[in-house]
C-alpha cells in the first residue's frame, strides 16, 4: 500500500516534472542543474509533505523549492561562470514566481519541447532528451526502452546537452515562419515514442509499454499549449484510436488478433470517444495534414456499427499518398481497395506499385498478396506468398500468425 | 554568438561552369554579402582556392605531418567561409540557408569557441 502522500508525489511527478525542469532551464540555462534540482525538489516533497500536508499548488511548491536549490548550488560553485549565472538568475527577482493564473504566461514546457526536438540534434538525441527532461524518465529506463546499453544512452544525453550549450540552440518557441516545420519535428518524436511502445508485445518490458502513455500525455500537453495546431490534435486522435484497441490486439497466448476478429468489448470506448472529439476539433481548424488523415482512417476501423467503410478508407489512403507518398501507404491503399472493390483490384494495384525495391524485405507485402490470392482461390500461389512473408517476418508473434494463414491454404 | 559558416561545394561542377554561370554565381555571393553586412551579422569571409591546392597539417607526437589535399576526400569540398555574429543557432542556420552554395552543396555551421 502506498500512502496518500506518496500517491500525491507520484501524481505531481507526472503532472509537474516537465514544468519544473522547463522553468529551471529557462532561469539557469543549465540543463543538468535543472534536472538535479527538480529531482531534489521531489525528494524534499517526500520528506516534507507527510508532516506539512500536501500543498494547494504542488507545481508552484516544487518549482520554488527547485529554484532555491539552484540558487544554493550556484552560490556554492565559486567559479566565475557560475557566479555570473547566479547574478543573472537572482536579477530576475520574484516576479518570476508562478502567477496564480498560469494561462497568462507562455508555458516553459513548450519551449522545452521545441528545444528538445530541434533539428540540429540527431533524431535519437531528440527522443532521449524529450523522455528525460519532459517525461522525467531516468537514463536507465530510457536505455531499457530503446534496448541500448545504459552507458550509450547516458553518452547520448550528455552529447545532446553539450551541443545545445555550445552551438547556441535557443530555448524559445520558434517564430511563425518556422513553426509548422518545427512542430512537425516535435510530433515526429511523439509518434516514434508511441510506436516504440505500441509495437512492444504484451509480455515485453513494461518500461517499453509505458512509452505509449508518455507519448499520449505529452501530446495532450502540446494540444493544450497549441490549441490551434490541427496536426497535434490529429496525432492525439490517432494514438487514442490505436491505444483503445491495444487490449484486443493480442490474445491470451500472445498471438496477434486481426481487426475483424478482435473482441470489441475489450476496446476502450472512452479513448475512442476522446479520439473522435480531437479529430472533430482538428477538422474545424480546416488545415488537413497526414496525422489527421491517418486518424480518420483509424476512426473508420473503430466505427460504432462494427463494419469498416473500406471505400472511405481507400479514398483516405489515396489522400494520404498525395501528402506523403511512401511504399507503406501505397501498400495500405491497395489492401483497402481489395476490401472495397475485391481482391482482383487490390492485386493489380500491388503488382503495379512503385517502390517494389524498397519493399523487398517488408513482410507485409507478400502477406497482403497472399491474402488476396487466397480470396481469389489461388491457393498454391497464396501459400508461396505466405511462406515468403514468414521468412521476412521479424517477430515470433508475426511468424505464428503467418503459420496459421499458411495452414489455411495448405490444409 | 559567433559562427563559422563553411561552404562545401562540388568542385567538379564549379570547374566546368561556363563564364556566364560563374558570373551569375559571383553576383549572387556579392548580393548575399551586401545584405548580411547591412543586417550587421557578417564579420568576415573569403573564397578559397580549390581543394587540390590544400595542405592538411597534423601534429603527431610532436612531429608535424603534412599531407597534400584536404582533410576529407569527399565529393564536396570547402570552397569558402563566413564568420557571422548571430543571436543563436536558429539565426545562424537561417543566414547559412541564404548562402548560394547551400542550394547545391552544404554549409557546415560551427560555433566559434570564444577565448
Amino acid at each position: 500500500m502506498i500512502s496518500d502522500v506518496e500517491a500525491a508525489v507520484a501524481a505531481a511527478f507526472q503532472a509537474e516534472w516537465g514544468r519544473v525542469v522547463a522553468t529551471l532551464v529557462r532561469l539557469t540555462g543549465d540543463w543538468d542543474l535543472a534536472e538535479e534540482c527538480a529531482q531534489d525538489a521531489f525528494a524534499t516533497a517526500l520528506e516534507r509533505w507527510p508532516g506539512d500536508g500536501i500543498p494547494r499548488r504542488p507545481g508552484a511548491w516544487l518549482t520554488t523549492v527547485a529554484r532555491h536549490r539552484a540558487v544554493d548550488r550556484l552560490r556554492r560553485d565559486r567559479s566565475g561562470a557560475a557566479k555570473t549565472r547566479e547574478i543573472a538568475f537572482m536579477a530576475l527577482g520574484e516576479e518570476d514566481e508562478l502567477p496564480l493564473d498560469r494561462d497568462e504566461v507562455p508555458d516553459d514546457r513548450l519551449r522545452l519541447m521545441f528545444t528538445c526536438c530541434h533539428p540540429a540534434l540527431s533524431f535519437e538525441a531528440q527522443v532521449a532528451l524529450t523522455l528525460r527532461t519532459l517525461a522525467g524518465m531516468t537514463t536507465t529506463e530510457i536505455a531499457r526502452a530503446f534496448l541500448v546499453p545504459e552507458a550509450t544512452m547516458a553518452q547520448r544525453l550528455v552529447r545532446a546537452k553539450r551541443k545545445i550549450r555550445h552551438a547556441g540552440i535557443p530555448f524559445v518557441v520558434p517564430p511563425a515562419h518556422q513553426l509548422v516545420e518545427r512542430t512537425e519535428a516535435v510530433l515526429a518524436v511523439l509518434y516514434l515514442l508511441f510506436n516504440e511502445g505500441y509495437s512492444a508485445s504484451s509480455g515485453a518490458d513494461l518500461v517499453r509499454r509505458s512509452l505509449t502513455a508518455e507519448a499520449i500525455r505529452l501530446d495532450r500537453v502540446l494540444c493544450t499549449l497549441m490549441p490551434d495546431e490541427p496536426e497535434a490534435l490529429g496525432l492525439l486522435a490517432l494514438m487514442l484510436f490505436h491505444d483503445a484497441r491495444s487490449a484486443a490486439r493480442v490474445n491470451h497466448d500472445g498471438d496477434l488478433v486481426v481487426l475483424s476478429e478482435q473482441d470489441r468489448s475489450l476496446w476502450d470506448d472512452a479513448s475512442i470517444a476522446e479520439g473522435r472529439l480531437c479529430l472533430e476539433a482538428a477538422a474545424r481548424l480546416e488545415r488537413p495534414g497526414p496525422f489527421q488523415v491517418q486518424a480518420a482512417i483509424a476512426a473508420c476501423h473503430v466505427s460504432d456499427r462494427g463494419d469498416t467503410d473500406w471505400a472511405r478508407v481507400a479514398a483516405l489512403y489515396a489522400h494520404l499518398f498525395s501528402m506523403t507518398p511512401s511504399a507503406v501507404v501505397a501498400l495500405n491503399h491497395a489492401v483497402a481497395v481489395s476490401m472495397s472493390d475485391g481482391p482482383e483490384a487490390g492485386l493489380a494495384l500491388i503488382d503495379a506499385m512503385p517502390f517494389q525495391e524498397e519493399l523487398r524485405d517488408y513482410h507485409l507485402l507478400p502477406a497482403a498478396r497472399g491474402d488476396m490470392l487466397r480470396r481469389l482461390g489461388r491457393r498454391s500461389e497464396a501459400a508461396a506468398a505466405f511462406r515468403q512473408a514468414h521468412e521476412l517476418a521479424g517477430t515470433d508473434v508475426e511468424r505464428r500468425y503467418l503459420e496459421r494463414r499458411l495452414h489455411e491454404v495448405t490444409a | 554568438m559567433r559562427y563559422l559558416l563553411l561552404i562545401a561545394t562540388d568542385e567538379a561542377q564549379m570547374q566546368t561552369a561556363t563564364a556566364e554561370q560563374g558570373e551569375a554565381m559571383t553576383n549572387e555571393y556579392a548580393e548575399f554579402g551586401k545584405t548580411m553586412a547591412e543586417r550587421g551579422v557578417l564579420q568576415g569571409g573569403e573564397r578559397l582556392h580549390f581543394s587540390s591546392d590544400a595542405t592538411t597539417v597534423r601534429v603527431r607526437n610532436g612531429e608535424v605531418l603534412t599531407t597534400d589535399g584536404p582533410f576529407a576526400e569527399t565529393k564536396e569540398q570547402l570552397a569558402g567561409y563566413y564568420v557571422v555574429d548571430c543571436k543563436d543557432l536558429d539565426e545562424a542556420i537561417e543566414v547559412a540557408s541564404k548562402i548560394p552554395g547551400a542550394r547545391n552543396g552544404g554549409i557546415e555551421v560551427r560555433p566559434i569557441w570564444e577565448m
